[in-house]
């Protein structure tokens, strides 16, 4: 551990540290615009310039490595000098354009200009102005703002991994650009906006929306996808503004995926903000709580309980769940499923449904399988693990099935379960490589389990986990890549019928058949309408998509910044959402919603404050008592051997942006659609 | 006055064949199996003893920097890479080797090799030297074909090739970090120091920069030994050197002289004096443009080597001397040197990048009699605000030229100031 004095503090720090690290340990502030934690060092701000003792010359601290007894000063005339140079510099050819800049209020160069600045300007020339780039429907340019810190073209090529920035031309005349004024085509695009130091890079739907000092911050969780990225919820007035990401090691580390961010706008649209009731018409009509509790409570009279189901959706929360499995007990309706996509997996054994390795754990894999699942589309954030393992370790990577798209080298082994058999019997090469790995993981995508074959390739896939070594001490490689939010939690509280009761598909063939009368949707939307038939149809959900369309009573319910709320990652972590704003109208919380039904349907549940909803779970599994953190799951048997179907496997995820109800409400989320996944020109407003 | 017998460059003219058999004529590629057997520590002994400093500017001891070459390979192989991208304004001398003596480089490319462990050289030439390619490589193919290159070099036992790799025109690409990344097929931006090329150069392995004069001297000096280089010019200034006249001098040209001649011997026995007799001197630039320019006053009584014109806040840069007379606008040259810096700064770090075109816009108002007499001292605090602040040493090349105009011709600059741009169109 080298030790070194930094402004007279004598300090020891880890060996291979940078200065600007050390200074930070010493508690010293470096202004800095071009360094990054996450990123390369690329040292060309020289904002960083610190003074070392027997150099001539300022260092810049970004990039020094600290040495035995060097003395740095970052307070000395010398810095201070080199700090006013550097932003005088920079301020020159920088449109002093704040008043009308999006990133006023949150600007690096605002913030150190006035910190670290002279004040004034001796510039009297005329400044540079740079023609503006086209980046896709996500990030608006202006690039005249550009201070060539290069942040953005080093996330893209390193973290994003793809090459669609770079820095052309050279001098003044230095750029940054698409090579080929295209979109920026990758779920993690919308990072670069947050890494931009000042505005040349902002939100294009977040455009001249509000200021940051007017915002209010609550910090929550993402449940666009499984990951349960941490987030912040910026609010104006009763008016969810923009999500950013907030910073958790342990899953996202400061990212977020675009639909994660983007899709914000949907929680403005198709909003369900009164209770309706399907009238003799055969029309939805607004009517109140009360007439809309009364007609479910007229229609279930003296329904026996096996005549009744529900189905979960994919952003349900623990507490709605969990008093939903409740209120079905109380009316001894056993026909209960929340897998809506009706991927079958086995909720005997907890580890059998878990990312095991956990997102962070990834990145220290050497060999990873993935099985039917596409990461980028499923959870980007994954994927930049998978790709950092890659990076950094050089992890040998494979798929059978799809291959997910970009220059990740992934090798292709096979279309189908055939060849997953093959590995797990060790015939394939692949094998070999992964019972030689020190931490070998394989992904299990959704894809795989959306199939007939389901408890054949379970156990197929978990002989392969056994035979080639991905359970070892401290190490779990056997890793089940979910896609909804409420799926672990759901699971985790049991949320599957038991032996005889109907699963999804059977629920469906009751409810067209005849078998079933009354069917409650907790935010699903994804399954087959017309497969309901004619059964008494209650959804309770916050948008007016597929389930609202078919509802007889719609339910309106809170969206995921709406309500406090529980969320289970697909590593099996349990976390926490927070209102940011209240539910639009008559809307109210999930769970109070079926605590009023139990009433008016005179079989009340035992629920009256959400800290009742939440010592409920804790009751149903113990798991929810441990907010934050992972448990480790014991590994055990599941899944059965047996004839594999030979059909190829699919991607659970065609279209990364339109996933849910709320990206399908989000009209940003349609123009990526658009031009990322269907490859269209962007709408110029002439073209119909 | 260099004597006859110590000429290095005896073709820098061209006046012989620059092809194999004119090379070997005049000497080259002479017992080089003797001088590689001499060995790696030898070599490395030997180039120290001369006192050869590195002829491409900076003025590094050249067997200092051999030393640093890791002595036992790591499983990377060594690297030297030679520096032909020479670019800088007034200078043209490594073209004359690379067009007339090629195959002296190419035998000091392989015994400096050997004095580093190297397992290649590459060699980076200016784009815009075709003629010179053409050249080099055929020398190149020559060599190979005589068996002096490739495997079993010389007969001597030792591996070694010789690569080309052409330019593509930018002056940042003479700096040796940049150069290397340009070799490696990106763009051309320097690279920041720590880690040194030494240690992760050229495709992260050890890799040693030399510029083309400096490996051209020493297979003459592992032939006629240390003592006999170090005899030549001062202590600490050793050897011959090419200088490059150009400018306000009856004879331009390029010449080998020896080091530490005086500034005016050169001038005047090389250059046929300048233009209209001594007194109607008004400038030098001692060094490519990068080097701040001295007055006359200075110039009487110079010497030219390293330390000398240290000593008087310049340097010898590539010893390109651009001579100006009283004829000469100081401050419109000056500028358009400016321009020059500013149109070939990478853009990569920020001081230089906006620094460079602030110095033009400023050094053009004042060149037309439009800037304010206040201004001289916000230029200053400008070329202090690049100079030692950048990523490389491009920094200080483009602001010397204007500390040297500010240091030298202050009063010229406040009397254009104050005249005004109405009576520099009356003039």
């Amino acid at each position: 551990m080298p030790k070194l004095t930094i402004d007279g503090i004598a300090i020891e720090v880890p060996a291979g540290v940078t200065v600007l690290q050390a200074c930070e340990l010493a508690g010293k502030e470096i202004p800095r615009f071009c360094y990054h934690e996450r990123l390369s060092i690329a040292g060309n701000c020289r904002m960083c310039l610190v003074e070392m003792e027997k150099s001539p010359k300022p260092i810049a601290s970004c990039a020094m490595p600290v040495a035995e007894g060097m003395a740095i000063k970052t307070d000395s005339p010398m810095v201070k000098k080199a700090r006013h140079g550097i932003v005088e510099f920079l301020l020159i050819n920088h449109p002093l354009d704040c008043p009308i800049c999006d990133q006023g209020g949150e600007c690096d160069l605002q913030d150190q200009a006035m910190a670290y600045g002279a004040g004034l300007s001796r510039y009297n020339e005329s400044k540079r102005a740079v023609e503006e780039k086209y980046m896709g429907p996500l990030v608006k340019t202006e690039m005249t703002r550009c201070i060539h810190c290069t942040r953005c073209v080093r996330f893209v090529t390193e973290v994003a991994g793809v090459e669609g920035l770079g820095l052309l031309g050279r001098g003044e005349h230095a750029e940054i650009t698409t090579y080929l004024e295209q979109a920026l085509d990758s779920e993690l695009s919308g990072n670069v906006i947050d890494l931009c130091p000042v505005g040349a890079l902002t939100a294009k739907p977040y455009a001249f929306v509000a200021r940051p000092w007017e915002l209010a911050r609550t910090e929550s969780v993402d449940v666009l996808d499984a990951v349960g990225a941490a987030i912040c919820v910026d609010a104006r007035d009763n008016e969810v503004v923009r999500i950013l990401p907030r910073l958790n090691e342990a899953v996202n580390e400061e990212w977020l995926g675009d639909k994660s961010r983007f899709a914000v706008d949907g929680l403005k649209r198709q909003r369900l903000d009164r209770p309706y009731l399907r009238g003799a018409d055969g029309r939805l009509a607004a009517v109140s709580w009360s007439d809309a509790f009364a007609a479910i409570a007229k229609r279930i009279k003296g329904v026996k309980g096996e005549r009744i189901a529900a189905i979960i959706g994919d952003m349900a929360d623990a507490e709605a769940m969990v008093a939903l499995k409740d209120v079905m007990a109380k009316l001894d309706a056993p026909h209960i499923d929340c897998r809506q996509d009706g991927a079958a997996i086995d909720p005997s054994l907890r580890a059998g449904y878990l990312f095991n390795s956990t997102i962070a754990g990834l990145e220290t894999a050497d060999a990873v399988l993935l099985v039917a699942s596409n990461p980028r589309a499923e959870a980007p954030l994954v994927m930049s693990r998978l790709r950092k393992a890659w990076l950094t370790l050089d992890a040998k990577l494979a798929a059978i099935g799809p291959v997910p798209p970009g220059n990740l080298p992934v090798e292709s082994l096979g279309a189908g379960a055939k060849t997953l058999k093959d590995v797990a019997d060790g015939k394939h090469p692949f094998a070999k490589v992964l019972s030689a790995a020190k931490r070998p993981a394989l992904i299990l995508g959704q894809g795989a389990l959306r199939r007939s074959d389901v408890a054949a390739v379970l156990g197929t896939a978990r002989r392969a986990a056994d035979s080639l070594g991905l359970i070892r001490d401290g190490w779990n490689g056997f890793n089940m890549l979910h896609t909804a939010a409420a799926r672990v939690g759901a699971l985790d509280l049991g949320l599957v019928p038991e032996s005889g009761a109907r699963d999804l598909a059977g629920i469906l063939e009751g409810a067209s058949g005849g078998a079933l009368d009354v069917v409650f949707l907790l935010g699903a939307d994804e399954i087959d309408m017309a497969k309901l038939g004619r059964a008494f149809v209650v959804y309770l959900g916050h948008h007016g998509d597929a389930g609202a369309t078919r509802a007889d009573v719609v339910l309106p319910g809170a969206a995921y910044t709406e309500k406090n709320a529980t969320y289970v990652n697909t590593e099996g972590r349990v976390q926490f959402a927070r209102r940011a704003v209240h539910p639009p109208g008559d809307a109210r919380e999930d769970w109070t919603i079926l605590r009023a039904l139990s009433d008016a349907l005179g079989r009340s549940i035992d629920m009256s404050s959400l800290g009742d909803a939440r010592r409920r779970l804790v009751a149903v599994n113990p798991i929810f008592d441990r907010a934050g953190a992972i448990v480790p799951a014991p590994w055990g048997d599941f899944g059965t051997e047996g004839k594999l179907d030979p059909a190829p496997f699919v991607t659970a995820i065609p279209d990364y942006y339109l996933t849910d109800p709320i990206g399908r409400a989000s009209p940003t989320m349609a123009e990526c659609s658009r031009i990322f996944v269907h490859h269209r020109a962007s709408r110029t407003g002439t073209d119909g | 006055m260099l004597r006859h017998a110590d000429h290095i460059f005896t073709n820098l003219h061209g006046h012989q064949e620059w092809r194999l058999k004119g090379a070997q004529k005049r000497g080259g590629w002479d017992g080089t199996k003797a001088l590689v057997k001499l060995g790696r520590e030898k070599i490395v002994e030997i180039v120290k003893e001369s006192g050869l400093r590195g002829r491409g500017g900076a003025g590094f001891p050249t067997g200092l920097k051999w030393s640093f070459m890791p002595k036992q390979s790591d499983g990377r192989p060594s690297y030297l890479v030679i520096n032909a991208d020479e670019s800088e304004p007034g200078t043209c001398k490594d073209r004359d080797i690379l067009r007339h003596d090629p195959h002296l480089l190419l035998e000091g490319a392989l015994l400096a090799g050997v004095g580093m462990g190297a397992a290649a050289a590459y060699i980076y030439i200016r784009g815009e030297f075709y003629r010179e390619a053409m050249h080099l490589q055929a020398a190149i193919d020559e060599a190979y074909a005589a068996k002096l290159l490739g495997k079993n070099a010389c007969g001597s036992g030792y591996d070694y090739d010789i690569y080309l790799h052409r330019g593509a025109g930018a002056y940042i690409c003479g700096e040796e970090t940049a150069l290397l990344e340009s070799l490696e097929g990106k763009k051309g931006l320097p690279r920041m120091k720590p880690p040194f090329p030494a240690a992760v150069g050229l495709w992260g392995c050890p890799t040693t920069v030399n510029n083309v004069e400096t490996i051209a001297v020493v297979p003459a000096i592992l032939r006629r030994g240390a003592p006999w280089f170090a005899a030549i010019g001062r202590p600490k200034n050793t050897g011959t050197k090419i200088f490059c006249l150009s400018g306000h001098v009856n004879t331009p040209c390029t010449v080998e002289e020896s080091m530490s001649i005086p500034l005016r011997e050169l001038i005047d026995k090389h250059g046929g004096g300048v233009r209209g007799g001594w007194d109607n001197l008004l400038a030098v630039i001692p060094g490519g443009s990068s080097m701040p320019l001295l007055p006359k006053s200075i110039c009487d009584d110079l010497i030219m080597d390293f330390d000398s014109l240290v000593s008087v806040k310049s340097g010898l840069g590539t010893a390109a001397v651009v001579v100006m007379d009283k004829s000469t606008d100081i401050i419109k040259a000056v500028q358009r040197l400016a321009h020059f810096y500013m149109h070939e700064s990478c853009g990569q770090c920020t001081p230089c990048r906006e620094g460079t075109g602030w110095i033009y816009r400023v050094m053009t108002r004042m060149a037309e009699g439009r800037a304010r007499v206040e201004e001289i001292d916000v230029l200053e605090s400008v070329t202090k605000g690049i100079e030692g602040h950048t990523i490389c040493a491009f920094g200080e090349g483009a602001v010397w030229p204007i500390q040297g105009l500010l240091r030298h011709f202050r009063p010229e600059l406040e009397r254009r100031a104050l005249r005004g741009p109405q009576a520099m169109a009356a003039e």
